[in-house]
């Protein structure tokens, strides 16, 4: 018996992944891409196409060209798999389409008359067709923030209750309590408005951001109690009984091992619930107007909101006033991206650690990424 | 069986374990093969240097306390290790003289050629018995016509026919837990894998069950290379050709000792096999 020691041992050990795609691949593919895209520009000045919408086609068609050119010499399994990836992906980025064709368009008429200032501004001394380098948007972003924080408050802790109510006590109203949130997503917003019309505004005597805010909570309800449901239901039952195992009441269970598990998940019940609001109009008309001032106080009259304002400046109609309109646009367009992007950020955060698991390890793992 | 006990590896009782190549042809070597494997998750090194050999139709054992890295060891034979995004690996694990990572190699390929059973039993629900068997024959687009025959011979061979031959048309997941580890082995012997990774499969099981499976193992140890790792002393001395003991200090598990389970059981040539498997700590 000889002892032949492997030379493997004697190098030392570097950590790898085989399995990733190697950096000059994803270089490479990065470039075609980049490429593809010049491509699909230079199509779009040239021909019939046009926009966001006609870049977004060429680009596509460039893209499935190439994978059934060089799809042609590969095996049958492999050109499967390349052919299903790119009609995946190109849906996928169909999707992405019009948002982006939205964004774009809204930038190019909006850009003019952002400035510096225009977010610290308001309309007070400014009237709506002065010159862009003059007023803001500031009070219309305040009050809107405003608003919306006051529907977050109201909704939030009625959402999730709801949520437990669904999933945790599942009591004999289960089937009722369901049902009246969700038909609650099917109001229309003009009327949840005109609710709060008669109810808060005529009683208070005056238009307020109070109301507003009730108002908008009204239409945020149902998504934030939605999705609370929907991530509760996640939560194993594992989980639950290990909770009941050691003794604990049902509603400490809730409130300690299962509301905990999916704090992330709720965050983001709460972000979408205010993503869907914070551009409603209709229901602003009827309950909080619309000001020219910035307004910090939600009982002391009318208060500007974004979409208020949007409003308002294409109402007025001139050249300088519809600016403003695309402007303000921008701004609450740029806002809702943000909320989404935050919600996405929590969201997979927790999905990551949910996936790591164990260790402290797994926490801090970086490295080798 | 002598010539089987030869082709064991042993490794140096170091933290870094030397191949020692008894029979010295490399490239002829027929079953799985690792060399110098480590694993990371993250910066945390869970295994270090782990060169082991399995011939073709032996059952080996892993054994060792908890957390030495028996999973980690087991995922990385067939590539399921790198579902874990913080995971990292060295060395190389080699089936039938080739190199299951190298990048030519469709990682669904090898899971095809290297099966898995999984701890908790985890038949398709929404599949019916008979749906069960089949379903790696669908899911990897294979060609076979004679789907009766299939199921019937894998239930067989997984000891779960007689029991289940007039319901196979009831959902997989109406039977008992032993019954649905035997599905879970049907399932995967319907693709006819070269390798079996079996990881504590009865841990969850009753003796009867477990028996029954043991004996499914041996049988399957004729056509198939079979990989299990086991808590039980008893289960490992019974079903298993050669044992791998396994043990952490600490720091990233490493490979204590290898060899036929007779001499693992009665003269081990590592003192802290001899305390393991007589339950003497771990
Ligand atoms: N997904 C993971 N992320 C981070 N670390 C992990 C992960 N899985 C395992 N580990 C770590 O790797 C080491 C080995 O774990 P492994 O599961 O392989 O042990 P084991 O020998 O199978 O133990 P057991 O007998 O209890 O199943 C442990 O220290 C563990 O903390
Ligand atoms: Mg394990």
């Amino acid at each position: 018996m000889s002892n032949v020691v492997q030379a493997s041992d004697q190098v030392t050990i570097e950590p790898q992944r085989p399995w990733a795609v190697k950096r000059v691949v994803r270089a490479t593919n990065a470039g075609r891409l980049a490429l593809f895209a010049a491509l699909a520009a230079g199509i779009t000045l040239v021909s019939p196409l046009a926009n966001a919408d006609g870049w977004a086609l060429a680009f596509l068609v460039v893209n499935l060209t190439w994978t059934i050119a060089t799809a042609v010499r590969l095996g049958a399994k492999e050109r499967r798999d390349a052919i299903v990836r790119v009609v995946v992906s190109s849906l996928a980025f169909l999707a992405f389409v019009p948002w982006l064709s939205i964004f774009i368009s809204t930038a190019l008429k909006g850009y003019k008359g952002l400035y510096p200032g225009y977010l610290f501004n308001d309309m007070r001394i400014t009237s709506y067709d002065d010159e862009l380098t003059f007023g803001g948007v500031g009070h219309a972003v305040v009050g809107s923030l405003i608003m919306v924080a006051i529907a977050t408050i109201l909704t939030l802790p009625l959402g999730i209750l709801s949520g437990i109510y669904l999933t945790e006590v599942r009591g004999r109203l289960t089937f009722m309590v369901r049902f009246i949130v969700q038909s609650m997503a099917g109001v229309p917003s003009v009327v949840a408005g005109l609710f709060i019309f008669a109810t808060v505004v005529q009683s208070m005597g005056r238009y307020s951001g109070l109301a507003g805010g009730i108002a908008l909570a009204v239409l945020m309800l149902p998504t934030v109690s939605r999705t609370a449901e929907e991530v509760l239901k996640l939560v194993p039952d594992d989980l639950r009984s290990a909770g009941y195992a050691l003794g604990a009441r049902q509603w400490r269970t809730a409130l300690m091992v299962v509301l905990p598990t999916v704090k992330a998940g709720l965050t983001t019940a709460a972000i979408l619930g205010i993503a869907r609001v914070i551009g409603e109009t209709a229901p602003l008309l009827l309950t909080s107007l619309n000001t020219n001032g910035f307004m910090w106080n939600p009982i002391g009259g009318t208060l500007g909101s974004l979409p208020t304002y949007i409003f308002a400046m294409f109402m007025y109609g001139s050249e300088f006033s519809v600016a403003r309109a695309w402007s303000g646009s921008v701004v609450l367009l740029s806002i809702v991206l943000f909320f989404f992007v935050l919600a996405r950020r929590l969201g997979g955060r927790s999905e990551k650690r949910a996936k790591a698991g164990v260790g402290k390890a797994a926490r801090t793992s970086v490295g080798t990424k | 069986m002598t010539q089987r006990t030869m082709t064991m590896t042993t490794s140096d009782l170091s933290a870094t374990n030397k191949l020692e190549d008894v029979q010295g042809d490399n490239s002829s070597f027929r079953g799985l093969e690792t060399r110098a494997v480590h694993a990371w998750f993250g910066k945390h090194h869970a295994l270090a240097g782990v060169s082991l050999r399995f011939p073709e139709r032996t059952v080996t054992g892993l054994i060792g306390p908890s957390g030495c890295g028996k999973s980690t060891f087991i995922r990385l034979l067939n590539r399921m290790h790198e579902f874990i995004p913080s995971a990292a690996m060295a060395g190389s694990v080699l089936l039938n003289g080739s190199d299951i990572y190298d990048p030519s190699e469709d990682p669904a390929m090898i899971r095809l050629k290297v099966g898995m059973v999984f701890q908790k039993p985890n038949p398709f629900p929404a599949m019916t018995i008979r749906e069960n068997v089949l379903a790696g024959i669908k899911l990897a687009h294979l060609k076979r016509d004679n789907h009766d025959d299939i199921v019937e011979q894998c239930l067989t061979r997984a000891g779960l026919w007689k029991e289940v031959k007039d319901r196979l048309d009831a959902s997989g997941g109406s039977l008992s837990g032993g019954q649905q580890q035997r599905l879970c082995i049907a399932r995967s012997l319907a693709v006819e894998p070269q390798v079996l990774l079996m990881d504590e499969p009865c841990s969850a099981l009753d003796p009867g069950s477990t028996l029954r499976i043991e004996e499914t193992i041996k049988e399957l140890a004729e056509k198939i290379t079979v990989i299990i790792v086991t808590h039980n002393m008893q289960q490992a001395s019974r079903v298993s050709d050669y044992c791998a003991f396994f043990l952490t200090d600490g720091g990233p598990g490493y490979l204590v000792e290898a060899d036929s389970t007779r001499k693992m059981f009665t003269n081990p040539s590592d003192p802290r096999t001899a305390d393991y498997v007589q339950g003497k700590f771990g």
